[in-house]
């Protein structure tokens, strides 16, 4: 007699938690052939704002951790994460309908992302930063630091959902920032998962906090959002993203345009979200 | 006369050879401008200066047409090294007009002359020195390979650094290979006109640089021009906001320094003789008018009164009135407009329940002044510690822990600069961490360099002037 499966209830990732939607609101997601594979959260306007909340209150702590740390906890994230590779790539393979070498080879890229972002965390300020040869007794220092709360649309489409997250939440994160990220609308199980992954891998809780369901209801309220500092519109090709970049002027977020498919790996991306603090300090005369 | 007074030392105008009117400077040529022309006056005497021609969006286009022009034909097919050169030359240039430069700008802006002289100026040349210098070297800038320039920019410059705005902007921006269509206020048209000239004795190529003239719809004529590949704007946040709007979804480069409500953090240990000239200085140098004015005072409550009164006893020695007397400390107002906005904020800090405190000193009868003036007993909610005055005014909150200071000092939608006065090295350095601003001064205050990179956090704007970083805002690909 074969085994009864015990399916998995997808919810939301917030402040660390796996609450439900507060609005009660799931919506179906089916694999490529159409058949069920589970009932996700259908985030609402105020799951984003409790979101906004969890991230805010995890910035001290985040940015004020050591660069050698974060380091860690991301490695540390790859680790848990190829420990889990046969789970994510059955979950690719469902919700994409991806080959099983496609799948694996997203897992891997998936894995790789994290280890090459997690060299970055006490690299970037070396690299982005500089000391000044100013005229004048002063010392005087430049190096980059975490923008804030980083609101961000991950990459859509019927691929690439576990590395479109990660190459986007991993450059946010490394430098200190923490994020609201809205996943893949239509292959949304990746991102949960790998929710699971964080919430066990040393990420403190509120730096990355991932909404399920549709990105052109929640992504307006995050682009409005006046605690939000950066909007990364990377998945928001298709949505009226133009709209968002005028809501986000408001209060001056610094805007990353939309991407075509997956985002590479990139210096530029880390750079992108950080804020270069130039410190000037007398030298006395002697 | 008391012994003390000092007899006027006035700078003589004579070393100026303006025009009676002055026309756009566009593809290397003064031209008439189709709009109609405006006076720029001298905000310490209300006098006239000359006669400032308007551009209309059709001279906008032909600017624009020009820089592309010199975009495609000249300045992208030369090599670095011969931008360089360029760019040498007109440091040179300057420092030859230097003081033709700093009389016109302490004429027309209303800043003392000291300061246009001292500052204003020898900042100009050295940010063509400094730009002129990595415009053969961009490869090792560190931007990504391949470095590009990114064709026409747009900028568009404030009144309070007319000369030194212009500088910041047109310096990077041709160091990288762009062409520029340049707008200075209205208010401070002139020195910018002189620069014009001196791009002739340069013999800048035509079109590379364009001046035009006008007031807040030649500049949304020019940031909203179709032929433009990069915005850059100094001015308030208001304006910036609306720009962002404008520029989404165009894909041209934006950069933004905007407002600031900059807190100096005086703590218990600071060496208070040299804070209170550092207090001076962060807020009553250029009569306030500058965006990274340390214009709240954050006071370790236990030497608040001392503080205080040493401010006091300070801002009672300083001399105010015509700007182009070397002796003065404290000049004129740029415009009506923004005397009335300091006396309006000025006054509502008083309704608001601040004490107020103006410096005794004579006002003159005809131009546009301010005393220095300080606020005690301020809220943290009252405007006067929250909006931007952009004037002579400082607002004094107290503080008693690291933790407070860092707080209060991060209270606003701005971040573009912070002063911390400490003997302490490490307490320092551990509350510059904290501050979210894109500047921080310990023991010093409004110091400015074309190697340093300048500009905000969150509200104050984005991008940076100065330094490698300077030069990322002027190049493709580059998000740094």
């Amino acid at each position: 007699m074969s085994r009864l499966a015990v399916p998995k209830t997808y919810k939301l990732y917030i402040g660390g938690k796996f609450p439900r939607s507060e609005s009660g609101r799931t919506y179906e997601v089916l694999s490529k052939k159409g058949a069920f594979l589970a009932n996700a959260a259908l985030a609402s306007r105020k799951d984003a704002r409790d979101a906004v909340v969890a991230a805010r209150g995890a910035v001290a702590g985040w940015s004020g951790a050591t660069a050698y740390n974060r380091g860690q906890v991301l490695y540390r994230i790859a680790e848990l994460l190829e420990g889990r590779r046969e789970q994510f790539v059955e979950e690719l393979i469902a919700s994409e309908g991806a080959s099983k070498s496609a799948a694996i080879k997203q897992v891997d890229a998936a894995i790789d992302a994290w280890v090459w972002y997690a060299g970055w965390a006490d690299k970037y300020v070396q690299v982005a930063g500089n000391g000044n040869a100013v005229s004048g007794p002063y010392f005087n220092l430049s190096t980059p630091e975490p923008t804030g709360v980083v609101a961000i649309v991950a990459p859509q489409g019927s691929s690439g959902s576990l590395l479109g997250l990660v190459s986007v939440v991993a450059p946010a994160i490394l430098t200190g920032n923490t994020v609201v990220v809205v996943a893949n609308q239509v292959a949304p199980l990746a991102a949960i998962s790998l929710s699971e992954v964080l919430a066990t891998s040393d990420v403190p809780g509120g730096v990355v906090n991932i909404l399920t369901g549709s990105p052109a209801e929640i992504a307006p309220w995050l682009a409005g959002h006046a605690d939000v500092n950066a909007l990364d519109l990377a998945g928001a090709e298709h949505l009226d993203w133009v709209d968002l970049q005028v809501m986000a002027a408001d209060t001056l977020k610094r805007v990353l345009p939309p991407e075509a498919g997956v985002p590479a790996p990139s210096l530029e991306r880390i750079i992108a979200l950080t804020e270069t603090k130039t410190v000037w300090h007398t030298k006395s005369l002697i | 006369m008391n012994f003390l007074d000092y007899a006027p030392a006035p700078e003589s105008t004579s070393i100026l050879n303006l025009k009676k009117s002055y026309g756009l400077f566009i593809d290397g040529e003064f031209v008439k401008g189709h709009g109609k022309p405006f006076l720029s006056i001298s905000p310490s005497s209300e006098e006239a200066i000359a006669e400032i021609a308007n551009a209309n969006s059709t001279d906008v286009d032909a600017a624009v047409a020009a820089a592309r022009k010199a975009y495609d034909r000249t300045w992208s097919k030369l090599s670095g090294a011969d931008r360089g050169k360029y760019l040498f030359r007109i440091a040179r240039l300057v420092q030859e007009r230097a003081r033709e430069l700093a009389v016109a700008e302490s004429l027309d802006n209303g800043k003392p002359i000291k300061e246009a002289r001292d500052v204003d100026v020898p900042l100009v040349a050295a940010w063509f020195f400094y730009y002129a210098g990595w415009a053969d070297k961009l490869d090792y800038a560190g931007l990504g390979p391949n470095p590009r320039p990114l064709g026409v920019a747009a900028q568009v410059i404030p009144w309070n650094f007319p000369l030194l705005m212009l500088a910041w902007k047109i310096a990077p921006a041709l160091a990288a290979g762009n062409t520029v269509v340049i707008k200075p206020a209205e208010t401070t048209p002139l020195s910018a006109l002189i620069f014009a000239e001196i791009l002739q004795q340069a013999e800048l190529p035509a079109g590379v640089v364009n001046i035009i003239t006008g007031a807040g719809d030649t500049g949304h004529a020019l940031v909203n021009h179709s032929d433009v590949n990069k915005v850059a704007f100094t001015g308030s946040t208001a304006v910036g906001r609306a720009i962002a709007k404008s520029v989404a979804g165009t894909g041209k480069k934006l950069t933004l320094e905007l407002g600031g409500k900059a807190a100096n953090i005086v703590f218990d240990d600071a060496p208070i003789d040299q804070a209170v000239e550092g207090i001076v200085n962060g807020i009553f140098f250029n009569q306030g008018h500058v965006c990274c004015a340390g214009s709240r005072l954050l006071v370790q409550e236990n030497v608040h009164d001392e503080v205080v009164d040493r401010l006091k006893a300070r801002l009672a020695t300083l001399r105010l009135g015509d700007p182009l007397d070397k002796n003065t400390d404290i000049g004129a107002i740029n415009s009506q407009v923004q005397l009335d906005r300091v006396r309006e904020l000025s006054d509502i800090g008083e309704a608001e329940g601040a004490e107020r405190w103006s410096a005794p000193c004579v006002i003159p009868e005809k131009g546009f002044w301010f005393a220095p003036t300080i606020f005690t007993n301020v809220s943290t909610s009252s405007r006067i510690a929250r909006d931007e005055i952009f004037g002579p005014v400082l607002a004094v909150l107290t503080f008693r822990t690291p933790a407070e200071a860092i707080a209060k000092a991060n209270n606003t939608q701005y971040g573009l600069s912070a002063g911390i006065w400490s003997d302490k090295g490490s307490k320092i350095l551990a509350v510059a961490d904290q501050l979210r601003a894109g500047v921080i001064w310990a023991n010093t205050f409004n110091r400015f360099d074309p190697a340093s990179p300048f500009g905000g956090y969150k509200e104050s704007g984005y991008g940076r002037e100065g330094g490698r970083h300077g030069l990322a805002a002027y190049l493709k690909g580059a998000s740094w």
